[in-house]
């Protein structure tokens, strides 16, 4: 209101004060483009000077002439000879076969610099090809000069006029025509075969880092989703608790895991055992399940022994799990070694069962480290929701102090040891205990400044640190990452695949999490309203939102990683890039421009599919 | 029995949306909430189940007091009390039968829901209900398919599948063509009637008001200006309640 008020006193003064504030935008954006010219050296000199349009309008032209189609050249070469100068007595020169290909040169000898005339006869018709001065007096030189092309006529006749080179010699040198004449149709060249093979490494490669890259994304969006994560708020004990159930569950988790892959190896190779090991540990673990998992939750309190029963088999379940995957991972390795051997073509089909198997067993124990580490955080974190709501407030605080103590002081150490690990700083006073001291004492501070059973924005820390993690990753070009993993894993596809997946998790996180934030809240509202958990309500609320985005998000990634699998190539990440990188160091730029255009096709056809796609699914 | 006592509602900024609100609804009750937008209607409703968190003041449903609930708690008591919303609220891309199965989620064991699986007799349940509101031929629709009304009808069908003692309606038909709205307010006195169950339903429309509720509470700015019977909003007390320059229509 006050503000209107003033406005409709003073029109004139505001407006005035308005065309200098346009003009000063406008001087300030011609100031920052001056400087922008300066710092960025815009020049159009070089581009005048003759020598550097002359190799613009080759370059060009080459780029514009893919070496994708050839025919079969039949080339006839003819030397006729010529002296420079004229020799003082008169020359003997062979007599050339009239029936056969031959050059006269008229006059056949001359001063450097003069202009003789060039007859062809008897060549293929409509052939052409240079016509060149060979230096020397061996008429089987490789070496020639000049620049003048000859274009037979139907008969194979032609005429050209050519200008004698500074070369002066004692004997005889030679004139020589090579054309060339296209025979039989044509075909594909050697270049578009290469780029065949490599187009199709890159849009595997792609594919690979783009489905990787996806799946870690889609958890990982959620954390750093704000609307999502606002609302999670939990009192201190709990979220202490639960800090200090990840990693205490994750050491287990490990050890027990590594334990049953040695349990597994004892059981050892067998196709059939394993295949047995396999089956029965699959039904144990359904039939597990089923019976521990009741599908409607019972109004009343369920009795300790039911309980303890149903928590032993689903010990037992999580065991056979474990068991199964790793017994899985052998039966792999085993069958796609067999198979490869013995499927032929399809051999590959072997090769991924034994390396999937690999993957598996590699990464059983770190996945059943996140696992307990997940439950015994939930768990402890149960107990400390149980805690702050049913304990005195005085009690409650004693066990604050004392949980977030630990909890905030062992993360501490661990980062402590991380860095110990990356610097080798070698003293554990300062990367373990300094850190455990500092940890402990700001979670004493948080236990003893907050009331004992306040909501604390859990979720909010986890948002800001998940974002910063992301945005830190995003800003490593996946060149920069390519570089690592090539010394991780060697030269090739993988490492590209490697750098480009991880990559894909960055920054696929931040623009589904964006998408997330975008959703519509009422059906989110409409489902936490029946009584669903958060999990539920991601499930049934959130995700059926977010489909076509995260379709069209992951269509547009698999485009970008096709096209920066060019650039991860130059640095030994596999993909077209490595032939690409090759053809211009050459400055065999039809080559290159083969490449350019299969890069230029298959992402013009993967935004026609990310269309259909998207029109199939909204 | 529902008693309010004492609600007040202030937003993070300084706005008082409920001021110092105490009424009770016995059970069985169709009462009818009105008032101007932004009179505090909406955050009324969604206080009761805790969708926003009150300021001060308690709640009591059946004794049991919902302001004072744990999380575990609250998710257990906002499963008797279904919602029914202006825009709906259902997720667009999901088939008709999903979202009413949705309202279900608080009973099915969690894990097994998150694999989209539900017990048998939840599925039956879940065509009976839309039998019901008459739209079991669109069960495998998608949502965004069906018209506005049918939407409502889906949305209610949802609040029935948590077997509610207690609906909130929170303008249900303001959305809707005059035939819709009173369609829908049909089903839900229904339910009311028929199932005896409390439902607090926020509407616009005085003529809906007298058809359909037994008792009518209005809120002015946050404030409980009027309670009784719909009977009783005479032309002064219309003022009162829509402001002085609010003239009677319909």
């Amino acid at each position: 209101m006050a503000d209107n008020f003033k406005n409709s006193k003073k029109p004139i003064k505001a407006s005035i004060w308005k065309s200098v504030k346009v003009g000063l935008i406008a001087f300030a954006s011609m100031v920052i483009i001056a400087y922008g010219f300066e710092i960025t050296q815009v020049d159009l000199e070089e581009l005048r000077s003759e020598k550097r349009q002359e190799s613009l309008v080759r370059v060009t032209r080459a780029l514009a002439k893919p070496d994708l189609i050839e025919y079969d050249k039949e080339e006839i070469i003819f030397n006729a000879p010529v002296m420079i100068p004229c020799p003082a007595t008169s020359m003997d020169l062979p007599e050339p076969n009239l029936n056969q290909p031959y050059l006269l040169v008229e006059p056949a000898c001359g001063a450097p610099g003069d202009v003789v005339a060039v007859k062809g006869y008897n060549f293929a018709p409509n052939s052409e090809g240079p016509l060149r001065f060979v230096p020397g007096s061996d008429p089987s030189n490789v070496v020639t000069l000049g620049r003048d092309v000859v274009e037979t006529d139907a008969n194979g006749h032609f005429e050209a006029e050519f200008t004698l080179p500074k070369r002066e010699g004692e004997g005889v040198q030679f004139i020589r025509a090579s054309l060339q004449r296209n025979v039989g149709s044509p075909h594909l060249t050697r270049t578009a075969y290469d780029t065949w093979d490599k187009i199709v490494e890159t849009v595997f490669l792609a594919l690979l880092a783009t489905i990787f890259g996806t799946a870690l994304a889609i958890p990982l969006s959620f954390l750093a989703a704000r609307n999502l994560m606002k609302p999670v708020k939990s009192p201190l004990t709990k979220a202490a608790m639960s800090l200090l159930g990840w990693p205490i569950g994750a050491v287990i988790g490990y050890l027990i895991l590594v334990r049953i892959g040695q349990l597994s190896d004892l059981i050892g190779t067998n196709l059939w055992i394993n295949l047995l090991t396999v089956a029965v540990s699959g039904g144990l673990v359904t039939l597990g399940l089923r019976y521990a998992v009741p599908e409607s939750e019972e109004e009343e309190k369920v009795s300790f022994g039911t309980r303890a029963k149903r928590i032993s088999l689903v010990i037992g379940a999580v065991f056979f799990l474990f068991l199964g995957i790793f017994q899985l991972s052998t039966l792999m390795r085993t069958l796609g070694m067999t198979l490869e051997g013995s499927l032929g073509k399809f051999g590959f089909i072997g090769y991924f069962l034994f390396q999937a198997g690999d993957i598996f067993g590699l990464s059983a124990p770190f996945v059943g480290a996140l696992t307990a580490g997940a439950t015994l955080g939930s768990m402890l974190g149960k107990v400390g929701q149980k805690f702050s709501e049913t304990l005195p407030s005085s009690t409650l605080r004693i066990i604050n102090a004392f949980v977030a103590t630990l909890a905030v002081g062992i993360t501490f150490m661990l980062i402590g040891f991380l860095i110990e690990w990356l610097y080798e700083i070698g003293n554990p006073v300062y990367t373990l205990w300094y850190p455990l001291g500092i940890g402990g004492a700001l979670g004493l501070a948080m236990a003893l400044l907050t009331k004992p059973n306040e909501a604390l924005p859990v979720g909010m820390v986890i948002y800001t640190i998940t974002r910063t993690m992301l945005n830190a990753l995003r800003s490593v070009e996946a060149l920069v990452m390519a570089i690592v993993f090539v010394i991780a894993v060697g030269i090739g596809p993988f490492a590209g695949v490697l750098a480009l997946g991880l990559h894909t998790i960055v920054s696929l996180a931040k623009l589904y999490s964006e998408q997330v934030e975008s959703i519509l809240p009422g059906p989110l509202e409409a489902v936490e309203a029946t009584g669903a958990n958060r999990l539920q309500t991601i499930v049934y609320a959130v995700i059926p939102q977010i489909v076509p985005p995260y379709i069209s998000y992951t269509m547009y990634r698999w485009d970008i990683n096709v096209r920066m699998s060019t650039i991860i190539g130059f640095v030994g990440g596999g993909g077209i890039g490595f032939l690409l990188q090759q053809n211009i160091n050459l400055l065999n730029y039809r080559g290159a421009s083969a490449q350019m255009l299969a890069i230029a096709v298959v992402v013009a056809s993967m935004d026609y599919i990310s269309s259909v796609l998207r029109e199939k699914t909204i | 029995m529902l008693e309010i006592k004492n609600l007040t509602k202030i937003y993070p900024g300084g706005i008082k949306a409920l001021d110092n609100v105490s009424f009770t609804v016995p059970d069985g009750q169709f009462l009818a909430v009105i008032g101007l937008s932004g009179s505090g209607k909406s955050t009324l409703l969604r206080c009761i189940n805790r969708l926003i968190e009150p300021t001060e003041g308690q709640i009591l449903w059946n004794g049991k007091d919902i302001t004072a609930a744990s999380v575990d708690e609250m998710r257990k008591i906002r499963r008797h009390i279904g919602m029914v919303f202006q825009h709906f609220n259902l997720v667009h891309r999901s088939k008709v039968i999903t979202n009413v199965l949705a309202g279900r989620l608080g009973y099915v064991n969690p894990a097994w829901s998150l694999v989209n699986r539900f017990p048998k007799e939840d599925m039956e349940k879940a065509i009976a209900q839309l039998e019901r509101v008459g739209i079991a031929d669109k069960a495998n629709s998608r949502a965004d398919e069906l018209s506005g009304g049918q939407q409502q009808r889906v949305g209610i069908a949802r609040a029935l599948m948590q077997d509610p003692e207690m609906i909130l309606a929170d303008e249900p038909v303001a959305s809707l063509d005059p035939v819709l709205a009173h369609s829908i307010m049909t089903h839900l006195e229904d339910i009311n009637k028929k199932d005896g169950v409390t439902v607090l339903c926020s509407l616009h429309f005085l003529d809906l008001v007298h058809r359909y509720s037994d008792r009518v509470v209005a809120l002015n700015a946050g404030k409980l200006v009027f309670e009784g019977d719909p009977k009783d909003i005479d032309d002064v007390k219309f003022k009162e309640i829509y402001g002085r320059e609010a003239e009677r229509v319909g």
